[in-house]
């Protein structure tokens, strides 16, 4: 199955981890890559601009009704839940918080999953949480691929030894790794 | 791989708008997916079909799918720089007409009604407003006919509150009663509630505000279109529609009904006819 879509979550530590990845992702890079930090309430997402700067894809923050555009990174917006429609659209809601997190990484996968089935590849990053893990599994088991921080050397553990245990088949590695797995299923 | 799933619920849906003419069949079916994979579970049926059956031949069952279908838990002034946009932005136009009807679309369990009943006290506008508070859940209009929430959640309704500009105290407007905060039957005095369905129902008063956040959202294009359009034959010249913060009319069939007023905000005017 050609790649479609990546999916990423992360929690305590998001900010380290996610720089080693998404600036490295290369200008000709053709996937979406949608990502849920956990992140408290507030007008606008302030990861936004932070990773606007290093990065040499477009950084977004996600809009409602908006089509999912290839080579594009999004942000779920502070404080709403960030869906992948089937008609691959995006969509916000503000249902209520999942594991105390809204934006929610759970929400975003399993609707990702739903969406685009093997296509999808869900990455889970450092965290204190659970939030994730359910997330992952759906991935996985719509026939996509799932990937781990390895949380021997994530900042905080927690939320990839969670996505582990749910998602046994889940394959973990370090951030350099997990950075040339993605260059390497999203070149054109 | 979830193929049967799908055409289960799309099964589901018509069932309910046929038999019950609730419409959900173009909510955003995302959300519409995850919030019945919920009911699911917490009703204990083996199957979406299974669902279907029961919402069809058991009228118990009706009212508990809908509290999944539509309940939102919002906050008293949620998100403060709305509610601080039409205190400072809002309000000054407001205060110029002799008599204001006010429309809160899809008023849930009230929190944005009292919020904006205490607003227009507070500015002396609520003995010539009439508010309009309608939902097409008759459970969430109850609540929002009692208002009781409970204590725990007093805390960030006073923050939001203060943040907001409020210049009286949140306490002045409900009393403790078990654990739970009971607002004050003098709030409803200018309020009708009503039950109504932006995708099915007309337009019933001219308004010179409107506001209606976090439901568009719920919507796919062509109720969204189908809403802002009631919202424009509603609004009375240069009347003020409210959206939430992440929704906008840019998508919107009717956009050019409106200006934007405060952007940021997502507060727009009625453009003249």
């Amino acid at each position: 199955m050609t790649p479609q879509a990546i999916v990423m979550g992360a929690s305590a530590g998001a900010v380290e981890a996610l720089s080693a990845i998404l600036p490295a992702l290369p200008e000709d890079f053709a996937l979406p890559v949608l990502i849920v930090v956990h992140v408290p309430p507030a007008q606008t997402n302030a990861l936004v601009p932070l990773f606007e700067a290093k990065c040499r894809l477009p950084v977004r923050e996600a809009d409602d009704k908006e089509p999912v555009e290839g080579g594009t990174i999004y942000f779920a917006p502070a404080d709403y839940h960030l869906l992948v429609e089937q008609d691959l659209t995006l969509g916000l809601s503000d249902d209520p918080p999942v594991l105390h997190s809204r934006p929610s990484i759970d929400v975003l996968f399993e609707s990702a999953a739903d969406a685009y089935g093997p296509g999808l590849t869900g990455v889970v990053l450092t965290g204190a949480s659970s939030d994730g893990a359910a997330g992952l599994k759906a991935v996985a088991d719509a026939g996509g691929v799932a990937l781990v921080e390895d949380p021997d050397h994530a900042h905080v553990a927690t939320m990839p030894h969670a996505a582990l245990k749910a998602c046994p088949s889940a394959r973990s590695a370090r951030l350099a790794e997990l950075a040339s797995i993605l260059i390497a299923m999203g070149s054109r | 791989m979830s193929r049967v799933e799908d055409i289960e619920i799309e099964l589901l849906l018509e069932a309910l708008y046929r038999r019950y003419h609730y419409d959900f069949r173009h909510y955003s079916r995302a959300s519409i997916k995850r919030r019945l994979r919920q009911a699911l579970k917490q009703l204990d049926y083996p199957s979406f079909s299974a669902l279907q059956d029961g919402v069809l031949h058991d009228p118990a069952v009706l009212p508990q799918l809908l509290d999944y279908l539509t309940v939102q838990v919002s906050e008293m002034f949620r998100d403060p720089t709305y509610w601080r946009a039409l205190r400072e932005k809002v309000i000054p136009h407001l205060r110029t007409y002799p008599s204001l009807k006010v429309w809160i679309a899809g008023c849930s369990g009230g929190e944005e009604l009292y919020s904006f009943v205490i607003l227009f006290r507070e500015e002396g506008l609520e003995a010539r407003t009439l508010f309009y508070a309608t939902d097409i859940n008759p459970e969430a209009l109850a609540s929002a006919g009692r208002g009781v929430y409970s204590l725990e959640r007093i805390k960030a309704f006073t923050a939001n509150h203060q943040e907001a500009g409020g210049k009286s105290s949140l306490s002045d407007y409900y009393s403790a009663d078990y654990g739970n905060a009971v607002f004050d039957q003098s709030l409803r005095d200018r309020v009708v509630f009503s039950d109504h369905s932006l995708v099915t129902d007309a337009v019933f008063a001219e308004m010179q505000m409107i506001s209606c956040r976090n439901v568009l959202i719920y919507f796919d294009r062509q109720f969204q279109d189908r809403a802002t359009g009631l919202f424009r034959d509603a609004l009375s010249r240069k009347g003020f529609l409210g959206l939430g913060s992440k929704e906008s009319l840019r998508f919107s069939a009717h956009a050019d009904a409106f200006s934007p007023f405060v952007p940021d905000e997502k507060i727009y005017q009625r453009r003249d006819a």
